[in-house]
């Protein structure tokens, strides 16, 4: 990834921030250029760090530069919010996961682009500790 | 806008060649659909490819693919839209004969899949989910339709019920000579396969392959194979995005828009070919196009009703799970098995007195879907 295009997402990568439409307060993350109401008037909006486990998988076949992550599990989760996003999950064993898990949102790092590129860091989700 | 045929048909077997590059397969399919049209030129040639770019290095595939049939000066355009590259393609061919702008068009789907390492596939399939927040996570194609599969689950069949589209695919590959994987495959067999994403195993995903297939498009004369519907339709490209995850609103957007255009309903319609690139995905196009509400795909794929001699025959020739998923081809494919159904040039797979077909050809996970209705053409 190049160092401009990183650059642009490191706010809702580094703190889960999405936008909130003025016209209807539809909620995008990530940002979108045009509301489904029609409107591009957006305010920030930052997104709960809280939420569930909808829906999961555990991908063992990695796309380059996650490979040596494998297994990891990513996840749908809905926030407390009610804002829905696609995460991993981590900090659990892949078995362990299931529908309802309580997660919260935390930093880490995402990929390397090989020996010479970015570190990508951002947001992955782990489970809730009461 | 004019009615517009199927003239020629011609592809060749789903396979991995080595031997060959990318152009050999363009060129070999694309001579095979003239010979059957009984032409030997054409005025405009769509190209749909999903991973020319990533594959082999080569960006203006168009003119390389043109550049193969030895005739400078044809106009040539490349399609890429994901694993929906040749159903949309297709999409486009039509609009080009149906204006009145060009009077043969040639579509011909190519993949070479065989070039990369399987893992660059991945990555490549990956690159059809939006980049910076999706494919962002780790997540794969598979991955996706896991993740759905596992909500599909929750709600309405069985892991073995979803897990029957892939069975069904390979009982109907048996005896094509252009699938892949032409033999059965037992659900015992596909369900104690490894993971590929839980909880979809490998065998119920389709495999690696490199394929072409080829149409020819010219204006209707009421006879042959017409294109009596044509549609392409969009979604959120994230299920983060959507209202309902499992609802594929871009599959049933372009089925009813196809179906208005053919003026037929769901029931009408003789035989169907289904993206099953996951066991999940077919099921979800059986119910996208309507064949079974949503929520019954599952169940519609474990009766007869989609067999040979079922009510409404589904991957007539193995899908794409048996036949095989050269990604940007597959569309083509499928429309072509169609079009040899309507024909009664479908041999051994043969459906008895096929009038109506129809094909679902999706790219990411229901992002963007085509939808094409084939009808006989009565005297
Ligand atoms: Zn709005």
């Amino acid at each position: 990834m190049s160092v401009p295009r990183y650059w642009r997402n490191e706010v809702p990568r580094y703190r889960l921030q999405g936008e909130e439409c003025s016209q209807c307060g539809a909620k995008y993350f990530p940002t979108r250029p045009v509301c489904k109401c029609g409107s591009t008037d957006f305010k920030p909006y930052k997104l709960a760090e809280r939420g569930e486990v909808v829906t999961w998988t555990t991908i063992s076949s990695a796309p380059t530069g996650f490979e040596k992550y494998v297994p990891y599990v990513v996840a749908l989760i809905e926030l407390e919010d009610g804002c829905k996003v696609l995460s991993q999950v981590v900090d659990i064993a892949p078995d362990a996961v299931e529908a309802g898990l309580k997660v919260e949102a935390v930093f880490r790092k995402v990929k390397e682009d090989g020996k010479e590129g970015i570190l990508q860091y951002g947001y992955k989700f782990r489970p809730v500790v009461e | 806008m004019r009615k517009v045929k199927i003239a020629g048909v011609g592809l060749i077997r789903v396979s991995e060649y080595w031997d060959k590059p990318i152009q050999s397969l363009f060129a070999e399919a694309s001579m095979k659909s003239m010979k059957d049209a009984g032409i030997d030129a054409v005025d405009k040639v769509y190209v749909s490819n999903m991973g020319g770019s990533l594959m082999q290095d080569q960006l203006n595939l168009a003119a390389v693919m043109a550049d193969s049939l030895g005739t400078p000066g044809l106009p040539a355009t490349r399609i890429e839209a994901g694993s929906a590259s040749g159903g949309v393609a297709f999409h486009e061919a039509v609009q080009a004969v149906a204006s009145g702008y060009s009077d043969a068009v040639m579509v011909t789907g190519v993949e070479k899949l065989s070039d990369i390492l399987p893992e660059v596939v991945t990555t490549g399939l990956a690159m059809a989910e939006e980049q910076e927040y999706t494919a962002y996570t780790g997540v794969t194609k598979a991955g996706i339709a896991a993740m759905i599969h596992r909500l599909y689950m929750d709600l309405y069949a069985t892991p073995e019920e979803v897990c029957m589209m892939a069975v069904k695919s390979h009982e109907h590959a048996v005896g094509c000579k252009h699938a892949q994987y032409p033999f059965k495959m037992s659900l015992q067999r596909a369900m104690s396969s490894p993971m590929e994403a839980d909880p979809i195993h490998m065998m119920e995903c389709s495999g690696i392959g490199d394929g072409a297939a080829s149409l020819i498009l010219v204006p209707a004369d009421d006879e042959g194979v017409e294109v009596a519907g044509t549609a392409v339709s969009t979604d959120y490209t994230s299920i983060a995005a959507r209202q309902d995850p499992l609802e594929m609103k871009a599959i049933k957007t372009a089925a009813d828009r196809a179906y208005k255009m053919a003026k037929i309903k769901a029931t009408d319609i003789d035989l169907a070919e289904v993206q099953d690139d996951f066991s999940i995905n077919g099921v979800l196009g059986i119910e996208g196009l309507g064949l079974a509400k949503p929520g019954k795909g599952a169940k519609l794929v474990n009766s007869d009703d989609v067999d040979k001699e079922g009510k409404i025959p589904v991957n007539t020739f193995g899908g794409l799970k048996a036949r095989g998923n050269p990604l940007g081809a597959t569309g083509i494919y499928q429309l072509a098995e169609i079009a040899w159904q309507l024909q009664g040039k479908a041999g051994d797979h043969q459906i008895p007195d096929a009038k109506i077909g129809v094909a679902e050809n999706m790219g990411g996970m229901a992002s963007i879907c085509a939808v094409n209705v084939l009808r006989r053409a009565d005297k």
